[in-house]
């Protein structure tokens, strides 16, 4: 056993165990590292931001040397935009927000409509074209008219134009019936999520700062 | 003027976007890059934003002396001493040596995956306190996440080799039929709604006194 | 209903708590192996992906992730990167969260030490840009202009391994390693649909199961998911490391929260019963 002697395991380490100390129930401790990693997570944000985004693609454009009359006189757009965005602290002038809000709710939809057509909608359905007797492949077959029928009973449950009642009532049941499927299996892969997580911990309070074992 | 405005910069931006996607004229696909690389930085902004008002708040909490406030001062000492250290490496803050990087390690790195490993143990207790096979439904449930907890692990292949299989089957048919008809719903949805929004029907960003749709 | 399963409707949750803590500790301390790790298809198709990659050429290697998923997400990202490198493929690598720069770095160095490669020549860490999925669409028009320094905050015109990179037509594979949003199903939608770049994708096991439409049309190559992915793919670049040793405390834990959802019905089965009664 080789414990750690570096001061930045061991604070890592009693701030592990102070978090899960809430298993047994809330307390100070936990209260405390949880205020801390909210603190310390929002100084993080900002130097990152800061250096990663708004240095390089603003200030340095705009104000480096050497400065250029080029189009990186229009980068005043997005800084007065940016600065209009802290007019929500004051009362009387937070409408000049907006604009800065408008224009992000314009470009973010455009680019989710082509990515969703195109990567979601149109290649999804193009997927789902697929033959129902493939010669000397019984199994492929089988799987082709259960993915392709699965598929039509789902979007038939989601339809709610048109009551669920009759032939529409029965196909939309058995997309229930996959829909159920899906959400164990979701249900599945998120207790390996989890469980992967811990072990993450564990490992690191057992090598990196116990010394228990090498991972 | 207040609220049409904003409604005409979503609507241009919008629209331009959009015609900027298929239209590859050389002066088109400038201004559609300039103002992306605009949003770019907006955005940027937005966080620093975020945690200038976590700041705000946090300081009035702490000087009307509100309910747990003490811990309002390691929030606010945590974010002004990450910051001040931060700022003082500069462009150097994030080398592997930098005090900035021992911050990350030490504390933002190892408090928020422990954060997220309780849920490890919030799920084994909902497994037992709440999964109820009830219906037809709930049992199909069951069966797809037993399946897959045993299958996708190397005990389910140990016990036998149908298990890791059916598993891969029931991800790869039934399992993919649903989550293909999701996505499609959800496309749909996606293209409806952003549509509406750059139109100007979803006025819920307006703020006070705005909202509603027509 | 037997007295002893009634009873276990009273059970204080901080018991299951410890069990699990237990069936996760003592695995991992004292080294019990129950089972090998078998690779996917799946998996096998990543690897693949990787292996028809030229020597000599760049990939970007996206690490979308943070602390929060580091134990899913970091051994696949260093298998990733221990394998493009053993390959003497360049890489560039960049992360959409804003926990990522420096998991990439420790990623890029690691495995850089490993095969003697030098950052600037054979690998690059941009860092992490403001924006989602407005920054995967800007680096189809210029990847220098939306990322005019690396991470160190260098000017990539002066990154040797930056020569000549202008968007994706110069990588002939992108490797995402993703958390969520934004990630995998965002570099599909707004780089494989539009500009037809080959990738492969290793994601958390919370997200895995809605890309699996992807790999059917050929949008993914291969996806890993989880640590269990994570692990096949280490024992096919022959480096198990922290996500196989992982798997024997992961596969008691499922066993044991499959027994907790029977135990919980059998407990409550009397009471559902009389209550529908």
């Amino acid at each position: 056993m080789h414990v750690s002697a570096s001061p930045g395991v061991w604070i890592a380490a009693l701030l592990t165990l102070g978090i899960f100390s809430f298993l047994y129930k809330d307390n100070p401790v936990y209260k405390f590292c949880e205020h801390l990693f909210v603190g310390v997570s929002a100084g993080y944000w900002v130097v990152l931001t800061y250096y990663s985004s708004i240095k390089p693609n603003l200030i340095d454009p705009l104000f480096g040397v050497p400065f250029a009359m080029d189009r990186h006189l229009l980068l005043v757009i997005p800084l007065v935009l940016s600065l209009f965005l802290f007019s929500r602290f004051f009362p009387r002038g937070d409408w000049l927000s907006r604009w800065s809000i408008a224009i992000i709710l314009g470009v973010y939809p455009a680019l989710r409509i082509t990515g969703f057509a195109q990567g979601d909608l149109v290649q999804q359905i193009g997927g789902s074209i697929l033959p129902f007797w493939v010669p000397g492949h019984p199994m492929t077959s089988l799987n082709n008219v259960l993915l392709v029928g699965g598929l039509l009973a789902t979007l038939v449950f989601f339809f709610f134009s048109t009551e669920h009642k009759g032939a529409v009532g029965g196909i939309a049941r058995v997309g229930v019936f996959f829909l159920m499927v899906s959400f164990g299996a979701s249900y599945g892969y998120t207790v390996m999520a989890r469980v992967s997580l811990l072990i993450g911990r564990v490992m690191f309070l057992l090598d990196t700062w116990l010394g228990v074992v090498r991972f | 003027m207040k609220r049409q405005i904003p409604t005409l910069i979503t609507l241009v931006a919008g629209l331009f976007c959009l015609i900027g996607f298929f239209v590859p004229h050389p002066a088109i696909r400038t201004l559609y890059d300039d103002i992306q690389q605009w949003v770019i930085v907006i955005v940027g902004a937005t966080y620093v934003l975020g945690v200038a008002n976590l700041l705000r708040i946090n300081l009035g909490q702490m000087s009307a002396r509100a309910r747990d406030w003490p811990f309002k001062v390691v929030l606010l000492v945590g974010l002004i001493g990450t910051t001040a250290i931060g700022f003082s490496e500069g462009t150097h803050y994030l080398d592997p040596t930098s005090r900035f990087t021992w911050i990350y390690n030490t504390f933002y790195s190892s408090m928020s995956s422990t954060m997220f490993s309780l849920l490890a143990f919030f799920i084994a207790s909902a497994a037992f306190r709440a999964f109820r096979i009830r219906s037809f439904e709930a049992l199909l449930l069951a069966i797809a996440a037993f399946i897959l907890m045993i299958g996708r692990v190397p005990i389910g292949n140990a016990i036998h080799p149908a298990i890791p299989a059916a598993a891969d089957w029931l991800m790869e048919v039934p399992q993919n039929a649903a989550k293909r008809g999701i996505l499609i719903g959800a496309a749909l949805g996606v293209v409806a709604t952003g549509i509406r929004l750059i139109l100007g029907m979803e006025r819920t960003y307006g703020g006070r006194g705005a909202g509603g749709t027509s | 209903m037997s007295p002893g399963l009634s009873s276990l409707k009273q059970l204080d949750r901080r018991w299951i708590f410890l069990a699990v803590a237990l069936l996760v500790v003592i695995p991992l301390a004292v080294g019990i192996h129950i089972a090998p790790v078998a690779p996917s298809p799946r998996t096998r198709g990543f690897y693949d992906a990787i292996e028809k990659v030229p020597s000599g050429s760049t990939v970007l290697l996206a690490g979308d992730y943070d602390p929060s998923t580091v134990a899913e997400n970091y051994p696949m990202h260093l298998a990733a990167a221990r394998h493009l490198m053993s390959r003497d493929v360049k890489i560039i690598g960049l992360a959409l969260y804003p926990g990522g720069p420096p998991l990439t770095d420790q990623v890029l160095r690691l495995a850089a030490a490993e095969y003697g490669k030098k950052e600037g020549i054979d690998y690059v860490n941009l860092g992490y840009k403001a924006g989602n999925e407005l920054v995967m669409s800007q680096m189809g028009s210029s990847i220098p202009r939306t990322f005019p320094v690396d991470r160190r905050g260098v000017p990539v015109d002066q990154i040797p391994v930056m020569h000549g990179v202008q968007n994706y037509a110069n990588f002939p594979l992108l490797v995402s390693i993703s958390a969520g949003y934004p990630g995998t199903k965002e570099w599909v939608q707004q780089v494989v649909s539009r500009y037809h770049l080959p990738m492969v994708a290793g994601v958390t096991a919370v997200s895995a199961p809605e890309y699996y439409p992807y790999l059917q049309t050929g949008q993914l190559r291969g996806l890993l998911g989880g640590m269990a992915g994570g692990a096949e793919y280490e024992v096919l670049v022959k480096h198990p490391a922290l996500a196989t040793r992982g798997m024997d405390a992961q596969s008691l834990a499922h066993v044991f929260i499959a027994l907790m959802i029977l135990l919980g019905n059998l407990a409550f089965l009397g009471e559902d019963r009389s209550r529908r009664r």
